[in-house]
């Protein structure tokens, strides 16, 4: 990490050829070959993430988007192109360079939540800290600090499978900020969850990116992607749209145009 | 407008501000308020329709107000519009017109087409997510209300989702 811009130097910063973005792609590639089958899955996606900026990734089924997360978070090595975090070059990071590159900035959300099944909510949240080289102290009071915030404190000596898809979800979300990561991805998560549950961790995501956590995200569900500053819809391992969310204002006829009460 | 007006007064007599208030009040700040013109219209055809009939209340320190009340013809017509089975929201088609149509006439391809129809989408869906976050959760028919039109949109967004599939 070469970002020492905190420490006495100017401000505005000098130019330089350092990427100011927190995330940058750059002809980034992905392409899957499986008995003489090739798949291009991701083909050439040039995209940008500022610091506290919350990018939401929409397209069809089968449009790259898990598979461009996936590479992003170094779950699975890009083909080419570059991708830069923090002003540094990671496209080329062994699988031990990604695991600590991740432990320090990066916090991750599945669909399934993939908890930890035979540990304790409370221990699934504390490992990340203690791994990256938290002293059990710390790791604790983060912990109860991050479920007290996401309304499950007291289901901290629970089993994951004990609980309900959205209080799971919530754990996951606590465990993925428990190292306060410079970027938070998220694969569908709430695509597993009700109507009600998707409400809960909307509110959870709406709070953490106010607190200025960068979040991408890939959803298929509006109302979460609604939440985004940004929106970039991937069509067939390109990208075929990247614009800003500008809110409509009200409008007389009803919610919003889309349901108006007859009778 | 009629068949609100006529459940509303099944329940108790009211003045037309009231009835607006009310109808407010029951849907939340997500329902299109109708104006207090439109309401005293609707209830003057109403009882020229005789199926309301008003009389006037002395105020002390204001002018007289008007009440309203339901007859039994009324009662009956609001008994007919409950037990009718009601008509779905309509289907928003006029962009797939324009999606189909425009590429057609050379006017427009159909992926840019798809995009600002997105982006409309999604600001609206903004609007409604800030609704649904000022929205008190203890608030049930405002609440449902928002989710309805949630649904509905996030209904055109799949669509447009497979339009893209197939159509470009």
């Amino acid at each position: 990490m070469n970002r020492s811009a905190s420490k006495g130097s100017p401000w505005p910063p000098a130019p330089s050829a350092e990427s100011p973005a927190l995330l940058r792609t750059s002809k980034l590639v992905k392409v899957y070959r499986a008995e003489g089958v090739t798949v291009e899955a991701v083909r050439g996606v040039d995209i940008e993430l500022a610091i506290g900026e919350f990018v939401a990734i929409m397209g069809p089924s089968g449009s790259g988007k898990s598979t461009l997360l996936h590479v992003l978070g170094g779950l699975e090595p890009a083909t080419s192109g570059e991708i830069w975090l923090r002003g540094q070059r990671v496209d080329g990071l062994s699988t031990a360079g990604w695991a600590i590159l991740r432990r320090r900035h990066i916090g991750f959300v599945f669909q399934f939540f993939n908890l930890l099944s035979n540990m304790t909510v409370a221990d699934n949240v504390e490992l990340p800290a203690l791994l990256a080289g938290a002293t059990p102290r710390q790791a604790r009071k983060r912990r109860e600090e991050l479920l007290a915030e996401l309304g499950i404190a007291d289901k901290a000596v629970a089993a994951p499978a004990r609980l309900s898809g959205g209080e799971q979800q919530r754990v996951a979300l606590a465990r993925a900020l428990a190292n306060e990561p410079s970027l938070l991805l998220a694969d569908e998560p709430t695509g597993n969850l009700d109507s009600s549950n998707t409400r809960d961790v909307l509110r959870l995501l709406r709070r953490a990116h106010a607190g200025g956590q960068a979040i991408l995200l890939v959803t298929h569900d509006a109302r979460v992607a609604s939440l985004a500053d940004r929106v970039i819809n991937l069509f067939d391992g390109t990208v075929a749209d990247d614009a800003k969310i500008v809110p409509i204002p009200r409008t007389v006829n009803g919610v919003g145009d889309v349901l108006e009460l007859r009778g | 407008m009629r068949q609100p007006l006529l459940a509303l007064l099944a329940k108790e007599p009211a003045h037309g501000y009231e009835l607006k208030l009310a109808l407010e009040q029951i849907f939340g700040q997500a329902y299109a308020s109708p104006n207090i013109g439109q309401i005293y219209v609707t209830l003057k055809r109403l009882e020229q329709d005789g199926l309301v009939r008003s009389e006037d209340v002395e105020q002390t320190t204001r002018p007289n107000k008007r009440v309203y009340e339901l007859t039994p013809a009324g009662r009956q017509a609001l008994r007919v519009w409950v037990e009718e089975p009601s008509e779905g929201p309509r289907i928003r088609d006029e962009f797939f017109i324009k999606l189909i149509l425009a590429p057609m006439a050379g006017l427009a391809d159909r992926m840019s087409l798809m995009n600002t129809q997105r982006r409309h989408y999604l600001g609206v869906m903004r609007h409604l997510t800030e609704l649904q976050a000022e929205t008190d959760p203890a608030d049930t028919t405002a609440r449902l209300l928002i989710e309805g039109a949630v649904l509905h949109l996030q209904a055109d967004l799949d669509w447009l989702e497979r339009c893209l599939e197939e159509l470009v």
